[in-house]
């Protein structure tokens, strides 16, 4: 489901581009925000609360460095496009799977598998492989040249939608 | 309070680090509490004090492990919907030129390479471009090409069509958060 961009003001949207990074590690972080914003602690808070239940945020926090934080690779497989659904379920169902993607590509369906470390995670995709019965793509990250999802969000293109 | 670990950072704990750290590190992966003193109501959860646990968000942010600290946006949500991985097939001795090149434009989120696996996979670099709509991304990809002169590179753009799972880089064990 989408959240109409309509329905985020200008505090929201300029909490979001001043905030996806460089929040403040100090006693009262929100605080030291609201200052910066024009606007008050509570307010703050409030504002961030209802990002989270509209869904806009999925936290407010550190994103850890993937390579250090456990084992992961990028994984492909190619399946019946009409039978996609339910591959995707199985991909779902298994452990340490956390991201998901339909692709427009033989190799249709693109999952993210993690674990704690390097057996594991390949004792996964052995596991998941054998449930599917397809083979699977493995691509683990060799070099990182750009690792940051904080984009400007474009909020007048999104309007027009 | 959920108990849920981590998984990876259970196995990655650097050496001396406490179990306190350890749960710290957990409690993090779910994002702070949105209180006017999260990092004090995260010390009382971790068993550590509030001081304690801002040095070592602090030293965390200074050695790497934690990229950035603030805002995780579901960008979908916002209607963010075209996301397109673009792959490329770079000849290995320009694979990080042209890596560090695309990373530096705006349109670029992520590049990484990764390894070919021939015959099936022929490609070594992937880059993924955020858009509102698919023609803004394949303009800003177009762009892009022309800029940094990448024409003679094979490249394929896939279009991500539906998400069966999107979820921010967290690393709790299914079933436990």
């Amino acid at each position: 489901m989408q959240c109409h961009v309509q329905d985020l003001d200008r505090l929201d949207r300029r909490l979001i581009d001043s905030y996806q990074r460089g929040l403040p590690v100090c006693t009262r972080p929100f605080h030291t925000v609201a200052e910066r914003l024009g606007t008050s602690e509570a307010e703050v808070i409030a504002r961030l609360e209802r990002l989270q239940s509209l869904g806009v945020l999925s936290r407010v926090g550190p994103v850890f460095d993937h390579a250090r934080a456990g084992a992961s690779l990028l994984a492909a497989v190619a399946v019946p496009e009409a039978e996609r659904d339910v591959f995707a379920e199985l991909i779902n169902a298994a452990p340490g799977v956390n991201h998901n993607y339909a692709r427009e590509h033989d190799y249709n369906l693109w999952f993210v598998m993690t674990a704690s470390d390097e057996p594991e995670l390949e004792a996964r995709l052995e596991a998941l492989e054998a449930r599917l019965g397809v083979p699977i793509l493995r691509l683990p990250m060799l070099e990182g040249y750009h690792i940051d999802l904080s984009f400007p969000i474009p909020w007048a293109e999104l309007e027009r939608i | 309070m959920s108990t849920a670990t981590p998984l990876s950072l259970e196995a990655h704990r650097s050496p001396g680090e406490t179990d306190a750290h350890r749960r710290l590190r957990g409690l993090l992966e779910q994002g702070l509490p949105l209180t006017p003193r999260p990092w004090c109501t995260l010390a009382e959860q971790a068993g550590m004090a509030e001081e304690e646990v801002m040095a070592c968000v602090r030293r965390w942010q200074a050695d790497g492990m934690i990229k950035r600290l603030g805002l995780v946006v579901r960008h979908r949500r916002l209607g963010i919907q075209a996301n397109a991985m673009v792959v490329w097939d770079v000849p290995d001795e320009r694979v990080a030129l042209v890596g560090r090149r695309l990373a530096r434009e705006t349109a670029v989120t992520l590049c990484y390479r990764r390894p070919r696996r021939l015959p099936d996979w022929p490609y070594n670099l992937f880059c993924m471009i955020h858009g509102a709509r698919r023609e803004r991304v394949l303009a800003e990809l177009t762009a892009i090409v022309e800029r940094l002169g990448l024409d003679d590179l094979e490249h394929r753009v896939l279009f991500s069509t539906h998400a069966y799972r999107q979820c921010g880089g967290r690393y709790v064990q299914e079933g436990a958060a």
